[in-house]
């Protein structure tokens, strides 16, 4: 008996919360008026970012193009006269690409970035392939300090540790002790 | 002869008037589901084509009639087309014996509103909720997949079981009435509704109504995410529309149902008789909705263990109750 009421109880108690539900305001957010601000780090439409002095980033290494799972990266490196690379040519085929991030996490001079934007849908899937003038923008997107050349690299024919044109001075590991 | 072609004329129209508002009122019982289940979920439900989203059941129509009609490979292929006709059809001729209003009188005629007075009625909307699990059945068995017919063994089973509780719920009905004619088991509801005498039959109809309509809680045979979409996994289109339907005909059809039988019919104050029958219909089907935005699915030994072992014998029990008081 005791059973039988904690059973009508309990449909009587989920029929009332129901019932309460009919005059609450709906909690849905209701899309193309409403758009919910997305967080810095949401993985959407892809840029080519430049560096704080304005130059671009990219060095056209194709690590980005390697680690992509779906190849839909492309690219043509060549040289500049002094001696550093950019990319000729970029591509991302947007109708391929799944989005992933992997690129973003591939590229050592922080050159492509995802963005939130991720209202990309087109009637023609060609218009979808964006060519590097596309993908190139005018800010540092996410990382506004980072500049790759400023880093000492390694000693080259064109000249030592820190030597390079723009290049800071190689840090001492040994005075950088907290 | 002029008076048979009168008669015809007159019947042809009353047809025409039924399946236009059943149809209507089916697609739009689409719609009343899903903005008011979409409330009780505390969400908005169909808001985008038209006001309050009332062209959605027309923009649905339109995409399932331009959608392809695709049959299985190995299918069965004349059951799996003629499958659907059966669930909507059965459906659709239940309502013929629901009474929705008194006779009226035009040009010297009397003419009854209900498209046919059948003096078993009540048998012959037994025997047509019955056949309707051959739609079911049929087109599980048809479609050569196994979700399809698991979903169509276990809207068998259950049909078998619920029906026997829909129709002992209804013989304290008939003792009362004393007619198994719908019209005068409505008639004989003109002081009081039989619901306030036969509050467990009501209960128990009510119950094995929804189950017989395969909705929710009782919706075994469909059940989603076990089954896919059982029965009608493998349609598609106007045909796969045809079981949806069926499915909204026949809730509206024994939401007229529990109307004759326990809430009075057509009977009512002030408005119009087909007003009232309407108005409850809608209300029955807003109390189903309700349970459906409520309750979760039933294991199907619990869904067999209410049916036999619950609203049988407790069918049984009321019908003795009842006789017994008729008796003194």
């Amino acid at each position: 008996m005791n059973s039988v009421w904690e059973a009508i109880t309990a449909l009587a108690a989920g029929f009332a919360l129901t019932f309460k539900h009919l005059f609450r305001k709906p909690i849905t957010e209701q899309y193309p008026e409403f758009k919910r601000p997305l967080p810095a780090r949401s993985r959407a439409r892809i840029i080519l970012t430049r560096d704080p002095d304005g130059a671009e980033r990219c060095v056209a290494c194709y690590l980005c193009s390697a680690a992509c799972p779906v190849s839909c990266i492309s690219m043509q490196s060549a040289e500049r006269e002094d001696g550093r690379r950019y990319a000729a040519w970029f591509r991302i085929n947007f109708a391929r690409c799944i989005y992933c991030g992997l690129c973003e996490e591939a590229c050592p001079t922080s050159a492509i970035q995802l963005t939130p934007d991720f209202e990309n849908c087109r009637r023609d899937i060609l218009t979808l392939v964006y060519e590097k003038e596309d993908l190139l923008v005018d800010h540092c997107g996410k990382d506004t300090q980072y500049n790759f050349y400023t880093y000492a690299g390694i000693v080259t024919g064109e000249g030592g540790k820190g030597t390079h044109v723009k290049e800071d001075e190689p840090v001492d590991v040994k005075s950088n002790m907290p | 002869m002029s008076m048979w072609i009168a008669g015809i004329i007159v019947l042809l129209i009353k047809l025409a008037v039924v399946l236009v508002v059943l149809l209507l009122l089916a697609s739009y019982l689409v719609w009343l589901e899903r903005k008011f289940l979409a409330r009780l979920q505390i969400r908005y439900g169909p808001n985008r084509a038209g006001k309050f989203g009332l062209l959605q059941p027309i923009a649905d129509a339109v995409k399932l009639i331009a959608k392809e009609d695709t049959v299985p490979a190995e299918a069965d292929r004349l059951i799996f087309l003629l499958a659907p006709a059966i669930v909507a059809g059965t459906a659709l001729l239940m309502f013929g014996v629901v009474p929705f209003g008194s006779d009226i009188t035009l040009w010297g005629q009397k003419i009854p509103l209900v498209i046919s007075d059948i003096n078993v009625g009540l048998l012959f909307v037994f025997a047509l909720s019955s056949l309707e699990v051959y739609g079911v059945t049929l087109g599980g068995w048809a479609s050569n997949s196994k979700f399809s017919l698991l979903g169509g063994i276990r809207g068998a089973a259950q049909m078998i079981s619920y029906e026997l509780a829909l129709g002992l719920s209804l013989v304290p009905v008939v003792m009362y009435a004393r007619s198994l004619s719908l019209v005068d088991i409505v008639n004989a509801q003109e002081s009081y509704p039989f619901i306030l005498v036969q509050p467990i039959s009501f209960v128990i109809f009510f119950i094995a109504a929804i189950a017989e309509s395969k909705r929710i809680p009782f919706d075994l045979p469909e059940a989603e995410n076990e089954l896919g979409a059982g029965y009608h996994m493998e349609y598609s289109g106007m045909r796969f529309g045809l079981f949806f339907l069926g499915e909204y005909v026949h809730m509206q059809v024994f939401g007229a149902l529990l109307a004759v039988f326990f809430l009075g019919g057509w009977h009512g104050p002030l408005l119009p008789p087909w007003i009232w029958l309407l108005l409850k219909i809608i209300a029955i089907s807003l109390v189903m909705i309700w349970i459906r935005g409520t309750l979760p699915r039933l294991r199907y030994d619990q869904l067999m263990a209410i049916g036999w072992k619950v609203l049988i014998p407790a069918a049984l029990l009321n019908i003795l109750i009842t006789g017994a008081v008729l008796l003194i």
